[in-house]
């Protein structure tokens, strides 16, 4: 057994409603660039809730997670504040990373490309089976029937064969379910999901959803789930952060924010949606695109792109609250309280 | 009534693998199997499926950038399949291309400006330089883009300008019909809409007929005015795009409907959501292609293979014996549910970015 695994060792069983995982104030930059790519950015998800972070690519959703896995290189990464608490471990981001009995065990990660991070050379119970030992010492034998049964959970069929095949033998949709495996393999706490089902068909996506959604319902663990595509957090998430260039400009529980959309940005994402209503109709945009880091406004950073921005726009808005649990950052939120359109 | 069909595909068959040599004798790919399709003068056409279902070499055939294994293609009743030299540049002029990755599919040494006069010297090599040069700076104007980024290269671009540099290279030869292989799946949201904006406004301004590859729905059922659902191979349902999706008669196009995800929070039927994958097109199944994730699929299933006919009560075309009985399942709402708060800042949005004046009601210290 790992030395310092002993001690992180406390009781599964979390008071409901605590927070599982809590990130406070990460800030970072990549070295050579003027400006953070994550700018105090605070996400936290409760146990038994999903939290979907929802935003454009080059938004920092995929960084923030990668810095709290501490899956950055540190010399092209400088972190300048930020602070992670997982259970009653806590973590200063600045200089210190989750510990490594930690990451893999308590907080697991799902990546994007089921294609690209499973070892082409190895078995598929090998390396469930890699996980496992690694964090629980047990042997091979009982880590090979923990890893069949982990299959069997995710719903891969005839997972006593599947265990010796190799990645290319499995489709696309069955690598995730590999994925997902290994990492629920060790009971995790906090699963962390960096668009899990970006490159799945929509079929396929529905059933990795399901099988997301249960695992929630019945291991009581806290999920963080990355996506671009609002129609999977309306379907699987119990709040959501909504991501621009580096900040969180708005969050909160999803049927409140879908149902009181009040940033700019997350109004504009929600009606430039090729949807079920209104076909034919010219979309609604989000006029230009998302500035370069080096680029980023002062102030408010969806400033440059937005239609109500205004001078006092170049302070940046603090997120607050405007509705139970509901922030957003935003000088003119509620909008029909502060903007008039004519013409 | 005839004459209005721009393209036609008729019986189109496409194996890959049936010409291998001594040294590669793999399984035959039945990518196409049997499609046949009409697509009607400026409207726009939609092909949707899930990867592996054959829709992008569906739509290479249909380019003549893959010649059928059978069957054949008549653009303007011309048949396409057979033709070569000036009367495949002729075709080419007439029907243009646009790729999904809009990264990989611009030469990163050409500036845009000859990217764009690229096609214009093939098929009008008449012009003067400054007469093209004028059609290049038109063509940019008309995707969008300003006349100074004629002399960028393409790495100095966003992914949603680059795709506009790709339907500007396609417009260039003033073409007919368009055929967009996953044309705005490589975009982000926001930018997306930017470029569904432009295709509509173009299939309208210059009567383009459109045929989109696509496999979201969403985009699908907002571009689209006919679309064929096809799968492994054939198409099983095609129809008018409000009639499919309101009313799908074919399972799997039931099951492709149920499982987008609704903005009205988790789906609650789960009736028409299917299980497992779609087999290879290596060995596909007798029968109904679709029997072995079908759940209604009944013995005649396996082995009788339904072709497509017209719905009983005439509205559209589907490819499955017990189209008339099966239950339909509950779809996700035609329009998501909105709150009125939600609605009211939709409107304020649209009108403000559509060039709607913004006055600060609190804010004073507006420049």
């Amino acid at each position: 057994m790992p030395k310092d695994a002993k001690d992180l060792q406390i009781s599964p069983q979390e008071p409901p409603g605590s927070c599982a995982m809590e990130l406070a104030g990460l800030s970072l930059r990549f070295r050579g660039q003027p400006n953070d790519v994550v700018d105090d950015v605070s996400l936290s998800a409760k146990s038994g809730e999903v939290l979907c972070v929802v935003g454009e690519s080059g938004c920092g959703k995929s960084v923030t997670v990668m810095a709290l896995m501490g899956l950055l290189p540190p010399d092209s990464s400088i972190i300048s504040s930020g602070n992670l608490k997982v259970g009653d471990k806590e973590v200063d981001l600045r200089h210190d990373t989750l510990p490594r009995a930690m990451r893999g065990s308590r907080v697991a990660m799902v990546f994007q490309e089921p294609m690209t991070s499973l070892n082409p050379a190895f078995r598929i119970g090998d390396q469930i089976c890699e996980t496992i030992i690694r964090h629980s010492g047990v042997l091979r034998r009982e880590a090979l029937s923990r890893a069949e049964e982990m299959l069997q959970r995710v719903g891969i069929a005839n997972p006593s064969q599947r265990l010796f095949e190799y990645p290319h033998q499995l489709s696309g949709g069955m690598r995730q379910r590999v994925m997902i495996a290994m990492a629920l393999a060790n009971d995790p706490q906090v699963l962390i999901a960096d668009e899990p089902t970006t490159a799945l068909d929509v079929t396929i996506q529905a059933q990795i959803l399901d099988l997301i959604r249960d695992l929630r319902d019945t291991t009581g663990m806290s999920t963080i789930m990355i996506t671009h595509d609002l129609g999977v957090v309306a379907e699987i998430a119990d709040r959501v952060a909504v991501m621009y260039g580096g900040q969180v400009v708005e969050q909160g529980p999803v049927r409140e924010v879908f149902d009181n959309p009040q940033h700019p940005y997350t109004i504009g994402l929600m009606s430039a949606m090729p949807g079920l209503d209104r076909p034919g109709e010219r979309l609604a945009i989000v006029p230009g695109t998302v500035p370069t880091i080096a680029n980023m406004p002062e102030g408010c950073r969806f400033r440059t792109r937005c239609a109500f921005a205004a001078g006092i726009c170049a302070q940046r808005p603090p997120l607050s609250e405007i509705a139970p649990q509901h922030d957003v950052a935003c000088h003119f939120a509620p909008l029909e309280d502060s903007v008039e359109v004519t013409g | 009534m005839k004459q209005d069909v721009i393209l036609e595909a008729i019986d189109v068959v496409k194996y890959f693998g049936t010409d291998a040599g001594w040294m590669s004798r793999g399984p035959v790919i039945q990518a196409v199997a049997g499609v046949s399709l009409e697509v009607r003068r400026g409207e726009t056409f939609a092909i949707v499926g899930e990867s592996g279902c054959g829709k992008s070499t569906l739509a290479r055939v249909l380019m003549r950038l893959l010649t059928p294994t059978s069957g054949d293609v008549l653009f303007d009743g011309r048949q396409v399949s057979a033709i070569q030299g000036a009367e495949l540049r002729t075709l080419r002029r007439d029907m243009q291309f646009i790729f999904q990755d809009p990264f990989s599919s611009l030469n990163p040494r050409m500036t845009v400006a000859r990217l764009v006069a690229e096609p214009l010297e093939i098929h009008a090599p008449e012009l003067s330089v400054q007469e093209r040069r004028d059609r290049v700076a038109q063509l940019l104007r008309q995707v969008g883009l300003r006349a100074e980024h004629a002399d960028r290269y393409p790495h100095e671009f966003s992914g949603g300008q680059r795709q506009r540099i790709g339907i500007a290279r396609a417009l260039a030869s003033g073409p007919k019909l368009i055929i967009g292989d996953e044309p705005v799946s490589a975009l982000d949201v926001s930018v997306q809409a930017q470029v569904i904006n432009l295709l509509g406004d173009l299939s309208r301004d210059l009567g383009l007929t459109l045929v989109i590859i696509a496999h979201d729905l969403g985009v699908i059922r907002h571009m689209s005015d006919r679309v064929a659902v096809m799968y492994l191979g054939r198409i099983v349902e095609i129809g008018a795009t409000e009639q499919v999706f309101t009313d799908p008669k074919h399972p799997y196009t039931q099951a492709l409907l149920a499982a987008i995800p609704s903005m009205d929070g988790p789906v609650t039927d789960h009736s028409a959501t299917v299980h497992g994958e779609m087999p290879s097109p290596s060995d596909p199944p007798p029968g109904c292609r679709f029997h072995t994730r079908c759940p209604h699929a009944q013995d005649l299933c396996k082995t009788k293979t339904p072709q497509l006919a017209a719905a009983q009560d005439g509205s559209h075309q589907v490819a499955c014996h017990f189209a008339e009985t099966l239950q339909r399942p509950h779809l996700p709402q035609t329009a998501p549910r909105k709150s009125k708060t939600a609605e009211a800042r939709f409107a304020l949005y649209r009108a403000a970015t559509e060039g709607g004046t913004v006055t600060h009601k609190t804010h004073q210290d507006d420049p």
